[in-house]
């Protein structure tokens, strides 16, 4: 056996074999690879046993270090991404250095994937031999700790970043909450009542956004954006740019008499709240229960800024006649960044609804091209008493709908779009059935592929509202098109055939509802490489683990709650937000993480400065020292990927628990004729 | 100018679509461009063919295109099916090598071969991007002022592919009425189907797409349709007994583009060939009226 010159007479190794029950036992020879293994150099003891993680099993390795002073632990096994860290913890309870256990995986990798016993038993000796040969290369690594600092950072003031603020501020702990709008509340202060309850969502909402405002835990920032992360878990150094509002937050007492006294008598400018079916002036209040409830001013729209106008813009300036003496606009606001230091952050950046209008695919449901298309968040606003119809449903045309149809499943299910059920359209298509139905007693038919309404009390919504006389026609569909009859009826034609009744149906309707699917934000991708976070396929911000860790990201210490993860409803995204704040939490009280040792550092004497690892590292943890023409790892940034150290063109990087002589000592063991 | 394109008849521009060929001849003249018609050039094939045998097809078509990249310049199919078949053989030839093979083998055996360098074009992206807008108003001696048209361009010239115009929401056709002094209708039926060939295979629904058309035409207050193709055109202009029989009578006109310009121009009335439609039209001045501004495109009623 080649150990290049090292001297491991003092090696005394501990093989322990579990059967796993039948898991191993039946597909490798357990008894036939322990007593091959215990003739190899350095093998003091070999074992089999039933179950090694078990307590007894543990308890054998604890006794046998003490009794036989082994230095050195192989257990082939399971999976070390189960129980690496029992046996690690066995060998620590009995005095050893975690580090100098080596796990070999002969369930996942052997035992679970042959069908023939002999070539498994094969592969779990030539696998055993290769741990035997690596152990006596371990050196004795300490884990090493980063304090965790208190503060914390909520990006997303909707339901989910509220929620989450809520629960770590009552927690003791201060929050950054930080929100892009002018206003927190997110999606649902635009839902008029919510499933399965259709208890009205504001005044849920409103007591939250309240005690958020209120909360002495709480920095609330909105009108603002993160725009740089540095540092890692427990140390975070975040900007944020605080946009200017061109009103001074503590002096706007929120009556805004300012929006009276503008001089724009009308609203003018297209609402962006209400989606551009209401109006509203240069200075505006985004809805009533606006949080923080201080007005702003947009610069596109107010004359003072538009170009043209003499240099002090807008001489009336009636707005500020208005204020006062309270003087709280302040046309010479700027952006302002801000620094702050956190140790764990939690994204809540929440979704955006499709939009059908860019979508060549749907062009054919007619949005944006009759004026009786719209899609849910329009009705949405539409229903809601502070909407600009104050919640009557009147069409563009300013009549009301006598038959209206929902088309379930725009955007979502759909190869041409997006491939995944949005999880809530089918809930809320058939709330928003009911509250048109209840509004202006119109027949409402709902076209739909499944009927999807998963959850609790969510299959009782659904019998509840067809008892109501909705209609439910299963049919994806085909088309929308003028009708041709005469009449002063503008409607439209859907047709579809109703896959039940194998028939083509033509309904003329007043207005259609597209019941558009979730998707990522549009600048996803750049707000997750600010935080270094991972996507999936279709974009949305990516969980460590969908059952066991939905809310951890492969980041420490930041963490994801609601529909920036993927689609969900309200109650699930106050629960992730929950849970997320308590993973913040756990870190906080801590106060101090544990981090795999696992990390690469720089033979400094041997780097040559070529800075060829610098671009490499994933998690940007290499940096480069210009007085020593150095490159340096950060440890607690790095996760041991190993990109660099393979990278590096004079070898002058090593990682810890891969260094050379062990990977190339596994590799003679793996290769090596019995 | 004085540029000089091959030009690709087909069988309808000398046999339901004279119109299109009475108009479009004059009206490229006045613009300072000659069209030599392709010598010996056959049948595309059109959508029938295509849907049969993709193979065969394409060896049909590229006959024309072997034929014409002889002659070295550009070709100009004013049909909207020749158009297509042939844009379709030139992306097939070039994506699949193995398709190209076998109809360079079949050209082999009447002697001819194609290289792939044909290119197809349309009249509508001629007299945008080659002529001008503003060259065209300048031959505008009868401002179209007062007359309401609405904009049909059929699927093909758009879809599958959209080489010179938004295969949603087409602009062409529009911004070249509007430089002729007319109003342009918002249209949002603008490239639904007319019915293609249904109305000879399948006419309750073929007649219906057509009178669908039509009514929306009629709603949005237009005085005229006007069109690129010669089937939208024909299914659109032919079947009024039948449409009214059906369902009701549908009197608005529908003329090719061509045939406005010709107007427009105030080209002798034979290159205007009004006398052409089934479904007649008004005499021109009915529908004009005062000098208006000109209004822009909208895009939601």
């Amino acid at each position: 056996m080649n150990n290049n010159g090292n001297d491991f007479s003092e090696v005394r190794i501990g093989l322990y074999i579990c059967h796993c029950g039948h898991n191993i036992a039946s597909m490798v020879d357990v008894k036939a690879v322990t007593a091959y293994a215990g003739k190899l150099p350095h093998v003091i003891l070999a074992r089999d046993y039933k179950y090694m993680c078990s307590d007894p099993g543990q308890e054998l390795i604890q006794k046998d270090i003490a009794e036989h002073q082994l230095n050195r632990i192989v257990v082939a096994a399971c999976s070390p991404l189960l129980h690496e860290k029992t046996f690690r913890g066995a060998a620590e309870r009995a005095g050893l250095n975690p580090f100098f256990v080596q796990m070999v995986n002969i369930r996942e990798h052997d035992a679970w994937v042959h069908t023939d016993g002999t070539e498994a038993t094969q592969k779990a000796t030539s696998l055993v031999r290769a741990a035997i040969q690596r152990v006596p290369h371990h050196k004795p690594l300490q884990v090493k700790h980063a304090p965790i600092k208190p503060d914390v950072l909520v990006v997303g003031g909707g339901i989910s970043g509220i929620h989450a603020a809520l629960t770590l501020a009552n927690a003791g702990k201060h929050v950054y909450l930080v929100e892009r709008q002018a206003t927190i509340g997110g999606h649902m202060a635009m839902f008029d009542k919510t499933f399965p309850t259709l208890d009205c969502a504001m005044c849920v909402l409103s007591p939250k956004m309240a005690a958020v405002n209120q909360h002495p835990n709480i920095t609330l920032w909105t009108w603002s954006e993160v725009e740089k992360v540095d540092g890692y878990v427990g140390n975070f150094k975040v900007t944020v740019k605080r946009k200017p509002r061109f009103v001074i937050e503590d002096l706007c007492t929120g009556c805004q008499e300012c929006i009276e006294a503008c001089i724009y008598k009308e609203a003018k400018f297209p609402d962006e709240f209400n989606l551009g079916l209401g109006k509203r002036k240069p200075v505006f209040l985004p809805f009533p229960q606006a949080t923080p409830p201080v007005v702003m001013i947009d610069p596109e729209t107010c004359l003072n800024f538009k170009r043209g106008q003499v240099s002090d813009g807008c001489r009336k300036k009636t707005c500020v006649e208005a204020c006062g003496e309270r003087k709280a606009i302040d046309f010479k606001m700027h952006e302002e960044l801000k620094e702050i230091e956190v140790g764990t952050i939690i994204v809540a950046t929440g979704f955006k609804t499709f939009d059908p209008a860019k979508s060549l695919h749907y062009s054919f449901y007619g949005y944006g091209a009759y004026p009786q298309v719209y899609t849910s968040l329009e009705v949405e606003r539409l229903v809601n008493a502070s909407g600009p119809t104050g919640g009557e449903l009147i069409l563009r045309n300013g009549k009301t709908p006598k038959t209206v149809a929902i088309i379930h499943c725009i955007g979502s299910r759909d190869v041409n779009t997006h491939r995944w059920c949005s999880r809530v359209c089918c809930l809320y298509s058939l709330k928003l059935a009911h509250l048109i139905h209840e509004r202006t007693e119109a027949q409402v038919i709902n076209f739909y592929i499944d009927m999807r309404t998963p959850g609790k009390m969510m299959e009782e919504f659904y019998d509840r509202i067809s008892e109501e006389g909705v209609m439910m026609v299963r049919g994806k569909v085909a088309d929308v098109y003028p009708d041709t009859s005469n009449g002063d009826k503008e409607r439209v034609i859907v047709q579809v055939e109703d896959t039940l009744m194998s028939r083509i149906l033509k309904f003329p309707v007043d207005m259609v509802v597209l019941s558009v699917g979730l998707e990522p934000q549009p600048d996803a991708n750049d707000v997750r490489r600010r935080f270094n976070l991972s996507c999936s396929t279709e974009g949305w911000f990516l969980e460590k683990h969908p059952k066991l860790a939905p809310v951890n990201t492969f980041t420490d210490g930041i963490f994801l709650a609601g529909c920036c993860q993927g689609p969900k409803d309200i109650p699930d995204s106050v629960a992730q937000a929950g849970a997320a704040a308590a993973e913040a939490l756990a870190l906080i009280v801590a106060g101090s993480i544990e981090m795999e040792p696992n990390t690469a550092s720089i033979l400094e004497a041997e780097c040559s400065g070529c800075k060829s690892c610098l671009p490499l590292c994933p998690y940007t943890a290499i940096t480069y020292d210009e007085a020593k023409k150095k490159a340096i790892i950060n440890e607690a940034l790095c996760k041991g990927c190993g990109t660099c150290v393979g990278s590096c063109p004079s070898g002058s990087i090593v990682q810890n628990l891969f260094e050379d002589a062990e990977i190339f000592s596994e590799i003679d063991g793996v290769l090596a004729e019995t | 100018m004085g540029a000089t394109y091959t030009y690709f008849p087909g069988c309808c521009m000398k046999g339901t679509a004279q119109a299109y060929h009475d108009s479009l001849v004059p009206v490229l003249r006045e613009l300072g461009i000659q069209l030599e018609e392709l010598p010996d050039w056959n049948c595309c094939g059109a959508t029938a063919y295509m849907a049969i045998d993709e193979i065969k097809a394409c060896a049909l078509a590229s006959r024309n295109l072997a034929l014409a990249e002889k002659l070295q310049r550009p070709m100009l199919a004013p049909c909207s099916a020749c158009y297509l078949v042939m844009n379709k053989t030139n992306h097939y030839l070039k994506e699949a090598p193995a398709v190209a093979g076998v109809v360079r083998n079949a050209l082999k055996a009447i002697n001819l071969d194609y290289e792939g360098s044909t290119t197809v074009r349309h009249p509508l992206d001629l007299l945008i991007n080659e002529v001008g807008l503003d060259d065209i108003k300048k031959h505008v001696k009868r401002p179209l002022t007062g007359l309401k048209i609405i904009p049909y361009y059929g699927c093909q010239i758009v879809r599958p592919y959209a080489t010179f115009d938004d295969q949603r929401n087409p602009t062409t056709m529009d911004r070249l009425i509007e430089a002729l002094g007319a109003k342009v209708e918002y249209y949002p039926l603008k490239t639904r189907c007319c019915g293609g060939s249904l109305t000879g295979t399948l006419p309750e629904s073929g007649l219906f797409c057509a009178y669908v058309l039509l009514k929306e035409a009629v709603k949005r207050g237009g005085d005229l349709i006007v069109t690129v193709c010669p089937l939208c055109h024909f299914n659109l202009d032919s079947y009024r007994d039948r449409i009214a029989a059906k369902w009701e009578p549908m009197t608005i006109p529908v003329l090719f583009f061509t045939q406005l310009m010709a107007l427009a121009f105030d080209l002798p009335e034979k290159d205007a060939a009004l006398w052409r439609l089934i479904q007649p039209m008004k005499p021109l001045s009915t529908y004009l009226s005062q000098p208006a501004a000109q209004p822009s495109i909208r895009s939601v009623a």
